[in-house]
């Protein structure tokens, strides 16, 4: 998988594609991306699942733990917290974050370098 | 110590000893040889008589493999030779270092004149049963000798096979040993309402042939005589000693083979336990005496001390209907004692407690009619009494708490627990009784203490919580009531009004199931949709590298040849994976969310639907062919399987529902495995309910016989719909009817007689469903929208994931393998 990192912001697709308390999985520059789009914003994560390796982490479901907004994996349904990344359930796993926002009606992505 | 050991007899201890000693010899120094007599591997004797309820041999098993032990069935042992160290059966000879004797006991049969006869049996094994089952057959009347525990279970299993029955006892009362004289008497009204004769006090002088040569009448003492063309002569049991005699071995003053304290005979290296054993001279006929000395000769034989803890001869019956229990000093014989007794004409309620002098200590009782305080009552004796003696009593048992038991109180008399051990293991974390039950063994052979141990986790302050989650105070069924009442119809208004917060993985999917069940459209529309966990969202079950299975319906698992050949070129098309199911269907592999719509298409145009492989829901209806085609097939048991899984196609449940349909007893469709599974008879259908395969299998209860198909599935209508509406998230059928206060007795209640008057409003949402049902997959390919969320990346829908990726296997695509885990226990559990 090409590891490339960007600073710029790319657009994705238009902000009704996105259907509210769900996600959609995006191609940014070789890097598969999880978007969700909740009542707290718009969230980027690896749409990685670092448990099971697989690219699965735009289906889960989005929720809130304690207040905070999270995804759970469905494979084995550990939760991560969006803001963060952090795995609530499995401590010292994370998941990468990216940046998120809607210009003009379109959600754009920029990838964040790690470490 | 290590070498070989022999161990006959393979009955309720001998089977606890090899568990036993396996558990503490893990490393199999001792080589296990068990012979036993029977043909048939360890069964619960003391379920014995459920075999009349519809119970099947299998279900009373009791039999676990072990690593090391050889089992020979129907080789009994003939002879013990002490100076070679060998046992003897008919086929060969097997040397030991160690024996343990756990020969049980024998029926004993009074030498009356004509007990030999045709028509006379005895009631202590599984072939006893089923002979008396076959010779019940097209005979009316019946009669019992022995009016004690075992006399009672066979007067009611005359009853259950449809003969009007005699009981004779030469004590003036029933049950002479454990109850007393007044206990006696309120048994007997009970006894005799269900229509059983009771002959108090006199004997049987001879048993007399009719012209036939088989069994016709009992002469009794006072001069009468009793009609019975079939007789069970249940006089008492006596330990069955002869293989230790004959080989020289001391016997105790009325039988057994004499042991100490620790179990061990005259013998070093011999050991006897269970009922053949008298220890320190006296023989315990209940089992829990014989686990305690199961346990003593395990322990001894891996280097440890353990000695007999003494008997506990308490015991609590259900017999024909009557809770009977007597426990501790029942008859009162200790110098000085006090009664105090409770007589309730009105719920015909009798107790007794037998008190210390001084009036403080609890030493027996007996109770008859209401034994609920049983638990407690047992648990306390030899200590202060939990509550003053009344309240104890009273009909609820509604002063007798476990919670004020000290912590040396038996709790669970069967394995020995007491109450200190039971809140250690709450203390070491133990939430729930099946953890309880894992961490102690408590509560695992009779389960009368079960109630205490709930008791002791609420007293221990462990919240039995039954909030769904974070987001949700109430349980799933309080939920489902707030839903229906309410007529909330989307999880934000649920969750703002009821709850707090988001929802989450646990709370969403539930709803949805809910909201499903109360036909709220489509699963996929509006918030819906948001609600579906990745199965329910795509339709379609996730496999670990994020491709997909499709599961199309095959109802009954019968399929025509022209629809065989459209999923087999469906799967060469894309590539597919083809696996066929346990559920007698085709599991296709390998699907990428965007292949999804296209093959369904494919699927849809030749007739197929979605088989909800991927939902909470009812999965298949399983079936063998039956009378169309079987030589032993009674009924059409594909067509009704057929028609039972087109009718519940769809249904959402709290978790995913099985059920198979066989053409006659032979069970060749594993019907008894199912949530609800169906057998059919000579004259119908037989109902069975709660059965599952899986992690905890467990064979389906019989619900109801001789069914016409109708009523049939009018009862399994009710059936699943007071599942969906009252059973918790995630709980099977099983579990469902086990945790229900009054189990399967009130589920027949509630759907058959209607005692809630529920049924009318339950046979109606099922014809809502029936009539509403339409396939989710066709659905979706007519609707772009739905269509639009099947692409793999929202910027790039020409792209496949290049993360899934196959190798071939045995000629078959299979996910590649390479990507590195993260290696990691499981998540936390959460509720
Ligand atoms: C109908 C019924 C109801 C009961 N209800 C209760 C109850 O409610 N509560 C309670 O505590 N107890 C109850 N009991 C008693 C309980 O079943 C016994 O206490 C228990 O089974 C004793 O176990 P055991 O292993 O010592 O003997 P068993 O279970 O009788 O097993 C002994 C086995 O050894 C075999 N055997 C004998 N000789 C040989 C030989 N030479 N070679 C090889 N094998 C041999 C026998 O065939 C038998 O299979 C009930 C018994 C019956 C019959
Ligand atoms: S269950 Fe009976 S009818 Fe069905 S296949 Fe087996 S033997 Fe034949
Ligand atoms: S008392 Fe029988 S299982 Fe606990």
């Amino acid at each position: 998988m090409n590891s490339t990192t960007t600073l710029d912001w790319t657009t994705i697709c238009p902000l009704d594609r996105l259907e509210p308390d769900r996600g959609v999985a995006a191609l940014v520059d070789g890097v598969q991306v999880a978007l969700f789009r909740t009542a707290d914003g718009l969230f980027a994560i690896d749409n990685r699942d670092p448990v099971s390796g697989a690219y699965v982490l735009s289906r889960g479901i989005v929720g809130s733990r304690g207040g905070v907004p999270t995804v759970a994996s469905p494979l084995h349904k550990q939760v991560y917290d969006l803001h963060t990344g952090r795995c609530l359930d499995l401590p010292g796993v994370a998941v990468a974050r990216h940046d998120a926002r809607c210009r003009d009606g379109l959600v754009e992505v920029r990838l964040r370098r790690e470490g | 110590m290590s070498g070989d050991l022999v161990v006959i007899g393979n009955g309720m201890v001998g089977q606890r000893f090899v568990d036993a000693l396996r558990a503490r010899d893990p490393q199999g120094r001792w080589r296990v040889t068990v012979l036993g007599e029977e043909s048939r591997a360890a069964y619960d004797r003391v379920r014995l008589s459920a075999f009349f309820d519809g119970v099947s041999e299998s279900d009373l098993n009791l039999h676990t493999p072990h690593d090391g032990v050889r089992v020979r069935l129907g080789e009994p042992a003939t002879a013990i030779d002490r100076d070679r160290r060998v046992v003897t059966t008919a086929v060969g000879e097997y040397h030991y270092d160690a024996l343990v004797l756990a020969t049980g006991s024998y029926a004993f049969v009074p030498p009356v004149p004509g007990a030999e006869l045709p028509g006379v049996f005895v009631y202590r094994t599984l072939d006893d049963l089923a002979a008396i089952r076959a010779y019940a057959d097209g005979r009316r009347v019946g009669a019992v000798i022995g009016g004690g525990l075992l006399g009672l279970e066979a007067a009611n299993a005359l009853r259950l096979l449809g003969l009007s029955t005699d009981v004779v006892e030469f004590a003036p009362r029933l049950m002479p040993v454990q109850v007393d004289q007044a206990g006696g008497a309120m048994l007997r009204r009970y006894v005799e309402e269900l229509g059983v004769r009771t002959h108090l006090g006199v004997a049987t002088t001879a048993i007399r042939p009719g012209p036939d040569g088989a069994v016709a009448a009992l002469e009794l003492s006072d001069g009468s005589a009793v009609d019975a063309e079939l007789v069970v002569v249940a006089a008492g049991i006596r330990p069955r000693d002869e293989l230790a005699r004959t080989a020289g071995l001391p016997t105790g003053p009325r039988g057994g083979v004499l042991v100490d304290g620790t179990c061990r005979t005259a013998d070093e290296r011999i050991w006897a336990v269970g009922e053949c054993a008298a220890v320190d001279g006296t023989c315990h006929g209940l089992v829990a005496p014989g686990y305690a000395t199961a346990e003593v000769v395990a322990d001894r034989l891996v280097g440890g001390a353990a000695t007999f803890p003494g008997a506990d001869t308490a015991t609590k019956l259900k017999l024909l209907g009557v809770d009977v229990a007597s426990f501790g000093d029942a008859h009162g014989t200790t110098p000085g004692c006090l009664d105090v007794t409770f007589t309730d004409p009105a719920t015909r309620a009798y107790a007794k407690l037998v008190l210390s002098d001084d009036a403080h200590t609890l030493l027996g009782g007996v109770l008859v009619g209401d034994a609920s305080a049983y638990p407690t009552l047992r648990a306390s004796v030899g200590g202060p009494l939990p509550a003053a003696p009344l309240a104890l009593l009273a009909p609820d048992g509604g002063g007798a708490d476990a919670g004020a038991l000290p912590a040396t109180a038996q709790v669970c008399s069967c394995n020995a627990v007491t109450r200190g051990d039971v809140d250690a293991a709450i203390a070491d974390g133990c939430a729930d009784v099946p953890a309880l039950k894992a961490c102690t063994r408590a509560g695992t052979s009779c389960g009368s203490c079960v109630p205490m141990l709930k008791q002791l986790l609420d007293a221990a302050g462990v919240a039995q919580s039954t909030a769904l989650c974070e987001h949700f105070d109430v349980s799933r069924r309080e939920l489902f009531e707030i839903v229906q009442v309410r007529g909330i119809r989307t999880f934000s208004r649920l969750v703002a009004e009821h709850g707090r917060g988001r929802g989450c993985d646990i709370c969403k999917p539930v709803v949805a199931s809910i909201l499903a069940s109360l036909g709220s459209g489509h699963v996929l529309d509006g918030e819906q949709a948001s609600l579906q966990d990745t199965n329910d969202h795509f339709l379609a079950n996730l496999q670990r590298d994020g491709s997909y299975s499709v599961v199309p319906r095959i109802p009954g698992g019968e399929i025509t040849p022209e629809k065989l050949i459209v999923i087999g070129e469906v799967a060469r098309d894309f590539q597919l994976y083809t696996k066929i199911t346990g559920g007698q269907r085709i599991d296709l592999f390998g699907a990428r969310v965007e292949q999804l719509p296209l093959i369904w298409r494919r699927l849809v145009d030749a007739g197929f639907e979605s088989g909800h492989a991927y939902g909470k829901a009812l999965r298949t209806v399983k079936s063998c062919v039956g009378e169309t085609w079987c030589r032993y097939g009674v009924q059409d048991s594909v067509g009704l399987a057929v028609a039972l899984e087109l009718r519940y196609r769809g249904l959402r449940a709290p978790h995913k529902i099985k059920s198979a349909v066989s053409g006659c007893a032979r069970e060749c469709a594993e019907a008894r495995s199912k949530d609800f599974g169906i057998i059919a008879t000579e004259t119908g259908w037989n109902l069975y309910v709660g059965g599952n395969g899986g992690f905890r299998p467990r064979h389906a209860d019989l619900f109801a016989t001789d069914l016409s198909t109708e009523v049939l599935i009018r009862l399994i209508d009710r059936f699943l719909m007071y599942y969906i509406r009252t059973a918790d998230r995630l709980q099977r059928t099983a579990g469902w009817i086990e945790a229900m206060d009054g189990g399967l007795d009130h589920l027949r209640a509630v759907i058959v007689d209607d005692s809630l008057g529920l049924c009318a409003d339950l046979d109606a949402a099922m014809a809502r469903h029936v009539s509403s049902y339409s396939d989710e997959w066709r659905d979706v390919l007519d609707d772009p929208d739905r269509l639009r969320r099947y692409t793999s990346f929202v910027n790039a829908p020409d792209v496949p994931d290049p993360s899934i990726t196959f190798a071939l296997e045995r000629g078959q695509p299979v996910p590649v393998r390479d990507r590195q885990p993260v290696a990691l226990g499981l998540p936390e559990v959460r509720r």
